[in-house]
């Protein structure tokens, strides 16, 4: 089993795998508030891109509308919590329902009508905006007034794993074990029948159907993982922020945000989206990090609007990757430093 | 709803459509040849706009007589952008292509933001707040030109990809690509081209919206996302078809807006999308069999 | 070769986290620290689509510091944060900021990232002076540690009939019948919804006709205005955004929509760049909004300072309520004697300022940590100014009722 799930890592590979972990697992130990903070989105983000990732890197469907799926998850949750009382566990079996039912559905139009390539992300936008604009009036979610999960003095400082109430370290741990469970979820699918199909549909659609592959069948499969993965994301999300609100939840921005991590990364591979998002992230906030003392130090004046610098960065920073290293970061990063043991050389950065 | 009313939504819809249709020409065009979808639409729409706005406070210039200017300062932005970057990544997949313009999309936004500020801005002209009233109707003045041009601008493209040797190697390399380079055309050129020509129209188009809308940095998203809307409607690839499509959801947001809730006018343009592309993909005037 | 590779499994794992971790040792405030000076983070939009706002809120921080150190209040000195217009973003700047030790945080202009920092602030026990953000689950959370010192949508709604009621005794004439027109956004709707359900208990001379929603991202918004036109109501009720506003009021003109009167109970159609954009069209609308009573004391101290600092801009909301919140940190600083921020809560929860800048007797929070006192102004755009109408206690000028018709102005 674990020769199954890791036999593609050297020593090293695996070494590397097991000092990250162990560094997530002692991080709340001496971190500042604001380390684990981000840490915690860049485990959110590497969440939702390995979730992302499978749909587009495993079965080359490109979503773009991510953000529906991650929302059904959190309003259904936070609504059933907020209105009923009811724990996150029952807002995951009923949200991560609705999202891959609605994944299916999405899936069953476009595949019949055979949509694929940019039009199904088109399509996959149209229904997060549709549903953006149908929850901004849904009055019993409340609307655009916002829909706010209650928190006490006393859930704030404890650790109740139950009703997802506690410190922030408590959401900590919990988005690194969805994270790390992802990881091995993807490790596991893409070494059963279903990756080995998906990955025939995605490289050769004609070929796999002419061996006897079911494509809509194991399309929709891609779709429905990645929506219920999606809409776990969005249960956590809820329950971490506490406050959501339509034009947030599902916006295009949201939606872009999942891509990015995975395509910088490396698309397809299964390390690479966790990776993008310890890469992006700390990119950012050097990139902050600089402006400010650049200004600090009158290089650049305090009154240039500078607000844009960062951003501008960033933009050509991700050009860069996408002109330079197509693959992603990933692959270059494991063959560079000897992660990934040679005969995979093929599907190297796996 | 009475007649007048009726009436007046009617024009008014269509007007605002033609406007629609108008901002997603460029879109069209370079989809239409280049097969490349254009992530950073709306942000060259903005350039175009600022570009209009600084003519105009500099010198005056009335945006739509700064439409030359900008067209031609965007053609050769268009033409260097696909010649030296988007070039490269035609032989990788779609969303590595949709990664680039979107990186591109964001560093042009912020470059607007270092240079304009986030501030809305706008030209103030004389006949800006004008409309003329026939009857019980009225109508928008800018709007009008705004349609007009519209009108002309497809006109004027059509018959360049019809009439002009250039415009019809560039059909030839949308029609048959190995067909083209067998007969000696050269297709990196006449892409470049072509994105150069789709460029300037969206330039074109961005000094005719300046004269209805405030520019800011961040209206670029939501014109991008509009202009994919209208050109899938219409049909990727089709002049008219733009035009169709933005009249399409013009109609369908003013009536929607009259007769429900104008906050929920834009789900009736995401539905119609949905719809369009569940039951006729290629659009109301695509080719079929992509 | 065993070397090498085990020298580089170590950079691998240390990429992802050695980022981060450089951040943690990175932050730097700006300017010296000093025992004395009482720490503030300052956490604004100042990029993203909020940009303009979060930047024009800081113009009344750099107003308050001078005008505070004259006043002889301790000193202050700025942490700045940018929330990126993002709630996320707004929860990660303030834990950034109370690392950085700061003592007191104030912000965030926005409802939503407002509520992302305050829970921060709760989980560190870190008060929160909040500048500008009027969602009423902000205070309704049991939050110990924040305090507003800007009124609820419902209360702006309150306050807009009852100073309505004012204008129109004191103009002779009222509307019989009014049309809503609002952004369907948090603070549009909340506040819409409040005004619905206050009229029949306000005993006002109108009715509402119909109440319109629009999408605030909407880039055109003649259909909007088509629809407000054709209920032919007296008066038309706007709660919009700034860049809507200037769009709602050139369609007017366009539409050649002529009510008694242009009325408002949000941003946009007082400020500056409205203003200059629409010109002599801008002019007699009535906007009932959280302002700076100009004839207090404090107020005319923060207005000089503020024409000195920004000769070509209007003084408004964002700055005078930004000024006073940081006079409430200084205020509770100054009677706790220490930066202890257990010391500075409870100082706040004794908080009673009369020598403020806003309308209303002065700061005062109840047990949520809401100033229920504060008041909303009528104030009339007039030749590019903004005086006050109402109440009149702040007035500056008459008010001008009904409106002029558009090709009636100068």
């Amino acid at each position: 089993m674990i020769d199954r799930l890791f036999g593609d890592l050297t020593r090293a590979g695996l070494a590397a795998l097991a000092a990250f972990v162990l560094l997530l697992l002692v991080l709340p130990g001496f971190a500042t508030g604001y380390i684990l903070s981000v840490t915690t989105i860049i485990l959110y983000l590497a969440f939702v891109g390995q979730a992302w990732n499978l749909m587009l890197g495993f079965a080359g469907l490109l979503s773009i509308g991510h953000a529906l799926f991650m929302g059904i998850g959190a309003y259904a949750s936070a609504y059933l919590f907020a209105r009923h009382g009811l724990p996150p566990i029952v807002g995951l079996i009923v949200g991560g329902g609705l999202a891959v039912a609605v994944g299916a559905a999405i899936s069953a139009l476009a595949f019949r009508f055979a949509i694929g390539g940019v039009y199904f992300a088109l399509l996959t936008i149209a229904f997060a905006e549709f549903t953006r604009i149908m929850v901004d009036h849904a009055r019993f979610l409340g609307g655009t007034e916002g829909l706010f999960l209650p928190v006490s003095a006393e859930s704030r400082q404890g650790f109740d794993l139950f009703h997802l109430r506690g410190r922030p370290e408590m959401f900590y741990y919990v988005i690194m074990l969805l994270c790390l469970g992802a990881h091995a979820l993807c490790r596991w699918l893409l070494t059963s029948r279903a990756g080995y199909y998906w990955r025939a549909v995605r490289d050769n659609p004609q070929a796999a159907e002419a061996l006897g592959v079911n494509i809509f069948r194991y399309r929709m499969y891609a779709v429905m993982v990645s929506s219920g993965m999606a809409a776990t994301a969005g249960v956590f999300y809820a329950f971490f922020y506490n406050n959501l609100f339509p034009e947030q939840i599902f916006s295009v921005e949201r939606s872009i945000e999942m891509t990015l991590a995975p395509i910088v990364g490396g698309v397809g591979t299964l390390f690479g989206p966790i990776f993008g998002a310890f890469v992006l992230t700390p990119l950012g906030e050097v990139l902050t990090w600089a402006i400010e003392w650049l200004q600090h130090e009158e290089i650049i004046g305090k009154q240039v609007k500078v607000d844009g610098v960062k951003l501008l960065f960033w933009g050509i920073a991700v050009a860069a990757i996408v002109l330079l290293q197509p693959r992603g970061l990933w692959p270059w990063a494991c063959k560079r430093l000897g992660l990934i043991r040679a005969p995979e050389d093929r599907e190297e950065g796996r | 709803m009475d007649t007048v009313t009726l009436l007046n939504v009617l024009v008014a819809g269509l007007l605002t459509g033609c406007v629609y249709g108008l901002s997603a020409l460029g879109l069209s065009v370079i989809f239409g040849v280049i097969r490349i979808v254009n992530f950073a639409h709306g942000e060259i729409l903005v350039v175009g706009m600022f570009m209009a706005l600084v003519l105009f406070r500099w010198i005056g210039l009335d945006p739509l007589l700064s439409i030359p200017v900008v067209a031609a300062v965007l053609f050769a932005f268009g033409y260097l952008l696909q010649a030296s970057v988007i070039q490269r990544v035609a032989h990788l997949p779609e969303h590595m292509q949709f990664l680039l313009l979107a990186a591109i999309a964001i560093a042009m936004v912020s470059g607007c933001l270092i240079v304009f500020g986030p501030d809305a801005q706008n030209v103030q002209l004389d006949y800006a707040l004008d409309s003329f009233a026939v009857g019980g109707l009225i109508i928008d003045k800018t709007r009008a030109y705004a349609a007009v041009a519209a009108v002309a601008l497809a006109a004027a493209l059509l018959a360049f990809f019809r009439f002009s040797g250039t415009g019809r190697a560039i059909r030839a390399c949308a029609d048959n690509y190995l067909g083209a380079q067998v007969v000696g055309l050269n297709v990196s050129r006449l892409y470049a081209f072509t994105f150069g020509i789709g460029s300037a129209c969206i330039g074109a188009a961005g000094c005719i919206i300046l004269l209805l809308v405030d520019v800011h940095p961040y209206l670029a998203p939501g014109y991008t996302l509009l202009a994919f809307v209208v050109v899938i409607i219409g049909g990727m690839g089709s002049l008219f078809g733009a035009l169709l499509g933005g009249i399409l959801i013009g109609v369908a947001e003013a009536l929607a807006a009259e007769m429900i809730q104008p906050s929920l006018k834009s789900a009736f343009s995401f539905a119609l999308l949905i719809l369009v592309l569940l039951f006729r993909p290629q659009g109301l005037l695509g080719k079929a069999g992509r | 070769m065993e070397r090498l590779s085990s020298r580089t499994s170590r950079r691998s794992v240390l990429a992802g986290g050695a980022a981060a971790i450089a951040t943690s040792i990175a932050p730097f405030s700006i300017g010296r620290a000093q025992a004395s000076k009482l720490k503030v983070g300052v956490l604004l939009p100042r990029s993203g689509p909020q940009a303009q706002i979060g930047i024009d809120c800081q113009r009344g921080a750099d107003v308050a510091i001078n005008v505070l150190k004259a006043k002889g209040f301790p000193e202050l000195e700025f942490v700045l944060g940018d929330t990126e217009t993002n709630p996320q973003i707004a929860r990660a700047q303030a834990e950034k900021l109370i690392d950085q030790g700061i003592h007191v945080l104030t912000g965030c202009f926005d409802s939503g990232q407002t509520l992302a920092a305050a829970q921060v602030c709760e989980q560190k026990g870190i008060p929160l002076v909040v500048n500008i953000a009027a969602v009423p689950s902000l205070t309704d959370q049991g939050y110990k540690t924040v305090f507003r010192n800007f009124p609820t949508g419902p209360m702006i709604a309150t306050d807009a009939f009852q100073l309505q009621k004012e204008l129109y005794t004191a103009a002779g004439k009222a509307p019989k019948t009014v049309v809503m027109i609002h952004a369907n956004d948090t603070f549009g709707a909340s506040q819409a919804d409040a005004a619905f359900g206050l009229l029949p208990k306000m005993d006002m001379p109108y009715t509402f006709v119909e109440r319109i929603s629009y999408d605030p991202t909407a880039r055109d918004l003649s259909a909007e205005i088509r629809k407000g036109k054709g209920t032919n109501a007296d008066a038309v009720w706007f709660i919009s955004r700034l860049n809507d506003a200037m769009a709602l009021c050139r369609e007017m003109v366009k539409q050649r929509w002529e009510p008694m009167g242009i009325l408002s109970s949000g941003p946009g159609w007082y400020e500056g760049q409205f203003l200059q954009n629409l010109g002599k069209h801008g002019d007699d609308v009535v906007s009932f909004i959280p302002w700076y009573d100009p004839n207090k004391a404090m107020s005319k101290a923060m207005t000089a300072e503020f024409t000195k600092q920004f000769p070509n801009l209007q003084l408004n909301t964002n700055h005078a309520h930004t000024f006073e919140a940081l006079l409430i940190a200084s205020d509770a600083y100054k009677r706790a004697g220490a930066t202890d921020p257990a010391k500075l809560i409870e100082a706040l929860q004794k908080t009673d300022i009369k020598d403020n800048v806003t309308v209303g007797p002065g700061v005062k929070f109840n047990e949520k940590g809401q100033n229920t006192a504060t008041r909303c102004s009528a104030i009339q755009n007039r030749g590019g100014k903004t005086p006050t109408i109402f109440p009149a206690a702040a007035a500056e000028v008459k008010p001008t009722w009904p409106m002029r018709g558009w090709d009636k102005r100068a």
